[in-house]
């Protein structure tokens, strides 16, 4: 078995990559949610100056990545990063893409839908890991009006929402790791696999995320050999209210009692009684701006120590659903310890 | 045709049991309410309706029956005009099939989707993709008037 290798999914990592810096952005919307004083930039309308929902999406991911870098202290042009690892929700990641043309470093894409960021950090903790890279930047983002227009209907297309639909997240996240500095440690890996529990329904994306996040949580748990009260918090990705629930229940089949110190960062991001997002939010952006916005305040303020973030993706596209295929999702977790 | 396999009957099994837990977890939309809403709303947007239709038929001094077009034409105008303001998703969001229905349900479907695809261009955008959600209105309704003409005519020969 490979040295750095745990189990049968985990992967330890010999000199844990430190992040750095982090940035977050985000929409109207998530500003007056109950984390809106933590982001480090927030948009008063959802065009931010651009021409399209789109555009609006790639500025505020190269937002982010400005303010992430600003955190790490990583000047230069192009910034003196080795890799630049992102992810979004449109079709052929082209918010990513057009993002790392004016940063002029090496660039990855990656596909995870709405996991992401666990993703990035994942290649990205592994290239540092393994002596390939000093610095990586990652980022992912999403747009609620890009996000709509491209899966469900027209933006101003009046229909009702079903009770457990979720809301896409308007913002951005960036992290910058490095085998150097200071700040909260990668330690351990766990990247899960495709998982479809026979969900279909494109609105039910908790229900069906929360058996991947699970799996890849009871592995990571196994493969560590660590109990669920090791960690301070652990957080799915953008399960919401629904899919959180789920997951406790099918953790409780496996013997883990995910108690209070277990979040979503779905249910996190918005106040329900306040603001009409149905089970939540969702989207490359929940996840990422909770965790670069909240998450890793809260570590540096010493009140998480050691945190275990699983982000969760639904593997889907129109043309998938639409030809009556189940919804298959996966979920990576990532272990910040301080 | 080779058969896709559909997973074993434990792993079928399994997705069973989990769509129940689903299920039971999801909760139920609040049924009642809808209606209500929808019923409500619905009433509003007849009782609009039903005062243009007299406007127009006293303003231009038709029968009833006549004003029905220049109605359904002012009712759509009303759909897009909310539409294009940016009301009327605000609107169906509560009052749901009660506004979706009527023809003003139409008329958002069109100009939602004329409106969203604007961006990418009149030929690619706004005429390509205005009929992406009433194209199947207008398909299907198009198919049972057909359907109901054809039965109604065989009737007529044997009535």
């Amino acid at each position: 078995m490979a040295r750095k290798r745990l189990g049968v999914q985990t992967v330890r990592l010999e000199s844990p990559p430190l992040i750095i810096g982090s940035g977050s952005v985000a929409g109207p919307m998530e500003a007056k949610g109950p984390l809106g004083h933590e982001y480090d930039q927030t948009y008063p309308d959802l065009m931010i100056g651009q021409k399209s929902f789109e555009k609006a999406e790639r500025v505020m991911m190269q937002d982010a990545c400005k303010l992430a870098l600003k955190h790490a202290r990583i000047a230069g042009n192009p910034p003196e990063v080795d890799y630049f690892l992102a992810g979004d929700l449109m079709n052929q990641i082209t918010s990513s893409t057009f993002s790392a043309l004016p940063l002029g470093v090496p660039f990855l894409g990656l596909y995870g839908a709405c996991s992401t960021l666990g993703e990035s950090l994942s290649v990205g903790a592994m290239l540092i890991d393994g002596g390939y890279a000093d610095r990586v930047l990652c980022a992912t983002g999403s747009h609620n009006k890009a996000s709509e227009r491209q899966y469900r209907y027209p933006t101003e297309y009046g229909g009702q929402r079903k009770p457990y639909a979720q809301w896409t997240v308007t913002g951005a996240g960036a992290l910058v790791l490095a085998a150097e500095g200071s700040g909260p440690r990668i330690t351990h890996l766990t990247t899960g696999k495709v998982i479809d529990m026979g969900i279909s329904d494109p609105f039910d994306q908790g229900a069906a995320m929360a058996p991947a996040a699970i799996d890849t949580i009871a592995t990571h748990l196994k493969d560590t050999e660590r109990a669920v009260d090791y960690y301070d918090l652990i957080v799915t990705g953008d399960l919401a209210r629904v899919g959180q629930k789920l997951a406790i229940q099918l953790a409780a089949e496996q013997n883990l009692t995910l108690g209070p110190q277990y979040k979503d960062c779905g249910v996190l991001v918005f106040d329900n009684k306040r603001q009409d997002v149905h089970a939540g939010g969702s989207g490359c952006g929940c996840s990422a701006i909770v965790t670069c916005g909240h998450l890793l305040k809260e570590m540096a303020r010493g009140q998480i120590r050691k945190l275990l973030l699983v982000t969760t993706g639904a593997l889907f596209s129109p043309t998938t659903f639409q030809q009556g295929e189940n919804i298959p999702t996966i979920a990576h977790a990532v272990a910040i310890e301080v | 045709m080779v058969k896709v396999r559909q997973g074993t009957s434990a792993e079928q099994k399994q997705r069973d049991l989990y769509k129940r837990i689903v299920t039971k977890a999801e909760g139920k939309p609040p049924r009642l309410r809808n209606a209500a809403w929808a019923f409500f709303a619905g009433g509003i947007v007849c009782l609009i309706g039903q005062a243009i239709t007299d406007f127009w038929a006293w303003f231009m001094d038709v029968s009833t029956q006549q004003a029905g077009d220049p109605t359904v034409a002012t009712m759509i105008f009303i759909g897009a005009l909310l539409t294009g303001l940016g009301v009327f998703d605000n609107i169906a969001r509560r009052a749901g099939m009660g506004v979706g229905v009527p023809v003003t349900g139409f008329a958002n479907s069109m100009v939602s989707s004329a409106l969203e695809f604007k961006r990418e261009g009149l030929v690619y955008g706004v005429g390509s993709r205005m009929f992406q959600l009433a194209g199947s209105i207008i398909v299907f309704g198009v198919v049972t008037a057909f359907v109901v003409g054809v039965v109604a005519a065989v009737a007529d020969l044997f009535l």
